[in-house]
Formats: C-alpha cells, sequence, structure tokens
C-alpha cells in the first residue's frame, strides 16, 4: 500500500501526484522531486550496465529512515513513483512490481483516450480510483 | 480476415471527408494534408504507448527505428518494412514494396498525384511515434510506382 504515487512527465514535471492526505504533503512532492536525480542516474549508468539496461522498473531508488521510493520508467520516458512507508515491511517485491504494472496500464489507457492530450495533468476518474486502490486507506 | 479492410475503408473515407469538408483555399494549401498528419500524429503517440508497454528499453536511435519497422509496421499493417537505409547522419529511409493502404489505388501510374493524400496519415503515425520515444522528426513520403512507397525519416537534433 503506497503513500505516496507520482507520474512525471518526460520533461520531469508532474502529470499526477497523490499522497494520503492527513501528512505533509510538501514532503512527498520533494521526496518524488529528487527521486528523479536517482532515476536519471540509473537510466544513463545502465548504459554500462547490461545486466539490468533493457529492464523498465528501476526497484528501490533510495530509503529514507521513514519511507522507500520506488522507480519506473517506460519507453516514452514517462516515470512513475511510488513511496512506500518503511514500517510496512510486508511488501514484497513482486507486489511493488504489479502495482507499477497496473499503473503502466492505466496510464496507457489515459493516454489512448481521445480527450486527454499528451502534456496534460491526468484527469481521469478511471485513473483516480485505480491509485486510490493502491493507495494507503485512511479514514 | 477482413480486419485489414476496416482500417482502409475508414481510413479512404476519413480523406474524403476531410477534402469534401475543406474550404476553398484550403486544398491548395495543404491544410488538408496537415490536418491528416496531424490526425496521424497523435494516433502514433497512442499507439507508441501501448505497444512498447511490454518491450524492453530501447538502447538508441538506430533501436528505437528498427522497433517501427518491424514490430510497429506489423501490428499496424501486417507487414515489415522491406527496406531500411541511413546515412548514420539521421536521415532514415524506409521502403514498403506493398504499401497497405496503397494496393487498392492502382497497381502503377495511375492516379499518381491522388497518393500523398494517402500517405499523410502514416506520416503522422511515424512521426507520433518517434516523438513518444523521444525523437523528433520531419518525415515525409513519395511514391513513385504504386503500391511501392518510400518514408524519409529526418531526425531533427536539437
Amino acid at each position: 500500500m503506497a503513500v505516496c504515487i507520482a507520474v512525471i512527465a518526460k520533461e520531469n514535471y508532474p502529470l499526477y501526484i497523490r499522497s494520503v492526505p492527513t501528512q505533509n504533503e510538501l514532503k512527498f512532492h520533494y521526496t518524488v522531486h529528487t527521486s528523479l536525480d536517482v532515476v536519471e542516474e540509473k537510466i544513463s549508468a545502465a548504459g554500462k550496465a547490461l545486466a539490468d539496461q533493457r529492464e523498465l522498473y528501476l526497484g528501490l531508488l533510495y530509503p529514507t529512515e521513514d519511507y522507500k521510493v520506488y522507480g519506473y520508467v517506460t519507453n516514452s520516458k514517462v516515470k512513475f513513483v511510488i513511496v512506500v512507508d518503511s514500517s510496512n515491511t510486508s511488501l514484497r517485491d513482486n507486489e511493488i512490481r504489479s502495482m507499477f504494472r497496473k499503473l503502466h496500464n492505466s496510464f496507457t489507457d489515459v493516454m489512448c483516450n481521445p480527450f486527454y492530450n499528451p502534456g496534460d495533468t491526468i484527469q481521469s476518474k478511471a485513473f483516480d480510483g485505480m491509485v486510490s486502490g493502491m493507495m494507503v486507506q485512511v479514514s | 480476415m477482413a480486419d485489414e479492410a476496416l482500417f482502409q475503408f475508414l481510413h479512404n473515407e476519413v480523406i474524403q471527408y476531410i477534402y469534401k469538408s475543406a474550404e476553398h483555399g484550403e486544398m491548395e494549401n495543404g491544410r488538408c494534408i496537415s490536418k491528416l498528419e496531424n490526425m496521424g500524429f497523435r494516433v502514433g503517440h497512442g499507439l507508441i504507448e501501448r505497444f512498447t508497454k511490454d518491450t524492453v528499453r530501447f538502447k538508441d536511435e538506430l533501436d528505437v527505428m528498427k522497433f517501427i519497422c518491424k514490430d510497429f509496421w506489423t501490428s499496424v499493417f501486417k507487414k515489415q518494412i522491406d527496406n531500411l537505409r541511413t546515412n548514420h547522419q539521421g536521415i532514415y529511409v524506409l521502403q514498403d514494396n506493398k504499401f497497405r493502404l496503397l494496393t487498392q489505388l492502382s497497381a502503377g501510374k495511375q492516379y499518381l498525384e491522388h497518393a500523398p493524400k494517402y500517405l499523410a496519415f502514416t506520416c503522422g503515425l511515424v512521426r507520433g511515434g518517434l516523438s513518444n520515444l523521444g525523437v523528433k522528426s520531419i518525415v515525409t513520403a513519395e511514391v513513385s510506382v504504386m503500391p511501392a512507397c518510400k518514408f524519409q525519416v529526418m531526425i531533427q537534433k536539437i
């Protein structure tokens, strides 16, 4: 269960950011912004590390004291960032991968929507619904 | 299967519609061709997002062009590009000897002056696909003998 999910465009501006509302959202925005540097590093370093250069899933970007940040880059250079709580240790790599897969599928659907212009913020209710399903439920 | 025919008929009708609803000045301006090309751009953009969902990351420009020639062309036109040439300086020429959207028009030089209309959408398709993969380009097409045609891709280095 994620605490914050962000979709960042090729030009590095956010297309969609959603975080758990109880906490300071600005902190999450900042975390996602700094994780972009790590993503860039991984993409460019991938040229030398032949082992995982072809994967879209980037894995754990960096752990902070409270959170862990995971990244994923599509072929169209759109980045997905998921921030999860460190205390939630039961989340395994497969689950994170499947979360990214679902994000990517929904994102593709949004892209193919004729009413969506590439570069706009994502307003799709279906995408919202899918993301809500992945966030920590807070009542 | 009749699947291909569906898109071909729709494509032909779209071209007819654009030209019929064009204002007087537009037909000579080439605005119709631009409209078709922009349509193709948006479609190409979305198609590439779907097609590259499960593929591995691309190494370089040549990899991207090869993907367009093989997987992309196969998914859209059920065949591959017959010949890809490059001068390694940003110009690629894709040659299709039996372009699906032209086969029904003629088998030689008849109707040659109408051929560009039928290629505009596909030019946009390629440009949209490339743009989504991070490659800015200009795509033009030329036909000398139908149904063979060549698409020239000029990569813009920013």
